[in-house]
């Protein structure tokens, strides 16, 4: 009896010697040479495996970076400038600065703007609407609302407000790109965060020409050219009836807010109340320029 | 026991509340307007301009494509602009839109209704006259007819088959036109045979027509090569791989068409269609479209010209009911909701359904307690709960393993679901995706 006991105890430990120099030998034939680097560089990206750099996590983010010649092409949008001046230090590389980022939704058809003339009843997702129709109201370019983005947030920085539109929350708000990819629609755009956090842009999506546009919007672009004309800067060009501001051009005077006449270019974080450009004009006032804009749509045609 | 597919299927509830009514003439509007792509593949090339003038049967937009059809004016009078409307697809699309005045038909179109048997022309002038009068699959699919005509070389085609199984709930077009213009059908039917060189003609019919199959029994017994098969109703028996199971048998192979098991498979309206086509040089420029709903005063089946606003038909069945919850363009099953009455009459728009509030709501959505019911009905044999998982979870590569490009898209997932979940909608989004997927790669 107790000869077995001692004979087993003997044999396995056996075996275990056995094994574990067959295994030594075996991981020093096949040993994977790895950059200690990866690992440093690993530990100085935040962590966060949301993609939003363009590669399948923080692991190969840390990759690319001890790979690369250099670091220009390479940014982590969560960590910004900071994160990657401490990943160049690590591989002793030289990092350029790189504006913060932030997602701006480029719509702003809320209820009140943009009227509803059908309901939309089906499943709740906005790449299944758009596949099925253009949307609610009129306009065929802007937030259908079902939330497809709220769902790719892994920072939960973006909700929908009250107004049906989603809200990006300006301190978590990492630019990771994950809402601008699952926007169907694609009006959200990752812009320049901007000194202070003040921005300027046109949330507005809509292509089509003014009156159209107009009609199916309150605060639609219709591509009047009156923001090209005013910006001192050539930061605004009008494309397919619809203005753009180059972040990277645009100084912030905001003359283009004041001449926008619906009111779709959008200032924010300025420390004036933002001027909105008719507070209250009258209900004449509105008619006449309806008119002036189906003129011109009719002169187009 | 009469025949059917195998594989899943459910039983909806019929309600073909206009399957005694004769065919109407619709009066002809006062404005049409006629989309440019009312075919798959590429739109037509536009040939008018504002201000011309046209006659009924012109050649309005020419075939842009090999996978294209021409478009002929369906009225006369002249064109009044060419804008973008908002069509069945929900996306503002070109069209052209006429101002009726008269009604002045092409000359070389043979107006009256003789019918005429002997069939004068060879194989290609055949394809030739049905490719020119702009004929697409009248089915719903709207595939270039003339295509489907001309089988690729080396391929061996021995039945053609018939579709008039109408199986979407609620719709008569197919069945009003069988029992009005049997004949017709069958010098159709002749003119495919000698257009494709099949052996033999199977003309599927459901048995919940038993009127149309008695009249087709009676007339294709003077033919050899014509058969009627009666069929044991079940939806989606007018899918083509369905109905190829049902009467032949045959199984098409994942991916493959009806012609890899020598099938051609032709709409019932189409057949009349190439007839008109073939023998009355008539452009396909009017179709019989079913007005249907419970609520609706006059349902019924009327022919109309192509580019009819879906309210003109509306008003003609007794106005739109107060508690309209949905348009439907077609059946209740494949259907599509529209937008607004202003819609037209497309090649491929075989019904207009009213919905009422009640009926139209979608019941509240629950979790997937996976009964399986949806992998019992699917006529394809796939999983619609995974399918809907891996759509919801963007995991292409697995769809492609789950073939989903097999779907057919018939809704039958959905209909049976008791969780009330929205499988087919997700279904198609990932078909969709999946689709974008394989073409990238090539």
């Amino acid at each position: 009896m107790y000869f077995t006991f001692l004979l087993t105890i003997i044999s396995l430990c056996a075996i275990g010697i056995a094994a574990a120099i067959i295994l030594y030998f075996v991981a020093q034939k096949f040993k994977v040479d790895e950059d200690p680097r990866i690992d440093q560089v690993e530990e100085a990206l935040p962590g966060a495996n949301c993609g939003g750099c363009g590669f399948p996590g923080c692991r190969g983010m840390a990759e690319a970076c001890v790979k690369a010649e250099d670091l220009d092409s390479l940014f982590c949008p969560v960590g910004g400038t900071d994160t990657m001046k401490d990943v160049a230090s690590i591989l002793g590389k030289e990092v350029k600065e790189q504006a913060p980022k932030i997602a701006v939704v480029r719509c702003n058809g809320t209820c009140e703007n943009r009227p509803r003339k059908n309901t939309y009843d089906g499943a709740l997702s906005c790449a299944i609407q758009s596949n099925l129709y253009g949307g609610e109201t009129d306009c065929q370019f802007g937030c259908l609302g079902c939330g497809d983005c709220v769902s790719a947030c892994q920072f939960d920085a973006i909700h929908m407000g009250e107004n049906g539109l989603p809200i990006v929350d300006q301190d978590t708000c990492v630019a990771c790109g994950a809402c601008v990819s699952a926007c169907p629609k694609d009006i959200i755009e990752l812009r320049n965060k901007g000194p202070k956090d003040r921005r300027v842009y046109v949330a507005c999506k809509n292509e089509d020409k003014g009156g159209i546009a107009k009609k199916a919007c309150n605060t639609a672009c219709i591509g009047c050219m009156k923001c090209v004309k005013e910006c001192p800067f050539d930061a605004i060009t009008v494309k397919n009836n619809l203005s753009y501001i180059d972040p990277d051009k645009c100084k912030l005077c905001r003359k283009c807010v004041a001449v926008c006449p619906t009111g779709a270019i959008q200032a924010v974080n300025f420390p004036t109340p933002t001027p909105k450009p008719k507070p209250k004009v009258s209900v004449k006032k509105d008619i006449d320029k309806e008119k002036a804009i189906n003129k011109t749509e009719k002169k187009e045609e | 026991m009469l025949k059917t597919f195998k594989l899943g299927g459910i039983h909806p509830p019929e309600n073909k509340l206009s399957k005694d009514k004769p065919i109407e003439i619709l009066p002809i509007p006062e404005k049409v307007i006629i989309p440019l792509g009312q075919h798959i593949g590429a739109p037509a090339k536009i040939l008018v301009k504002k201000g011309d003038s046209v006659k009924v049967g012109q050649l309005i937009a020419e075939k842009g494509g090999f996978i294209s059809a021409n478009i002929h004016s369906s009225v006369s009078g002249t064109v009044e602009k060419i804008a973008d409307i908002k069509d069945a697809s929900g996306y503002p699309k070109p069209a052209i839109h006429i101002k009726v005045d008269g009604d002045e038909w092409d000359e070389s179109i043979i107006k009256d209704d003789n019918l005429i048997e002997t069939i004068s022309y060879e194989k290609e002038e055949i394809v030739k006259r049905v490719e020119a009068a702009g004929i697409v699959g009248l089915g719903g699919a709207t595939f270039p007819t003339n295509v489907k005509l001309m089988p690729p070389p080396g391929s061996n085609s021995e039945f053609l088959i018939i579709n008039a199984v109408e199986c979407e709930p609620y719709l008569t077009a197919d069945h009003s036109i069988m029992l009005k213009r049997a004949k017709e059908i069958i010098v159709g039917i002749n003119i495919i045979i000698k257009a494709t060189g099949v052996k033999k003609a199977i003309i599927g019919i459901e048995n919940n027509k038993p009127d149309a199959i008695k009249l087709f029994e009676n007339i294709a017994s003077t033919y050899s090569n014509i058969e009627v098969c009666p069929l044991k109703m079940k939806y989606p028996q007018g899918g083509e791989k369905q109905l190829i199971k049902a009467t032949t048998g045959r199984e098409v192979p994942s991916g493959a068409l009806p012609i890899a098991v020598g099938a051609i498979v032709q709409n019932v309206g189409t057949v009349l269609a190439i007839y008109e086509a073939v023998q009355k040089n008539k452009p396909l420029f009017e179709r019989v479209v079913t007005v249907t709903g419970k609520k609706i005063n006059k349902p019924g089946n009327y022919l109309c010209r192509i580019g009819t606003p879906i309210g003109n038909l509306i008003e003609a069945a007794g106005g739109l009911p107060e508690d309209t919850g949905k348009i439907i363009n077609g059946g209740p099953m494949m259907g599509k909701a529209l937008i607004n009455t202003d819609t037209p009459i497309t090649k491929g728009s075989s019904g207009v359904l009213l919905l009422d509030i009640k009926e139209s709501k979608r019941k509240e959505q629950n979790d997937c307690i996976r009964c399986a019911k949806c992998i019992n009905v699917c006529p394809m044999g796939l999983e619609p709960y995974l399918l809907m998982s891996l759509a919801e979870n963007n995991n292409l590569e697995r769809l492609e393993e789950e073939r989903i490009m097999d779907c057919i898209e018939c809704g039958s997932c959905s209909y049976t679901c008791p969780a009330n979940r929205a499988i087919l909608d997700y279904i198609r989004l990932g078909k969709g995706r999946t689709g974008q997927m394989i073409r990238n790669r090539k």
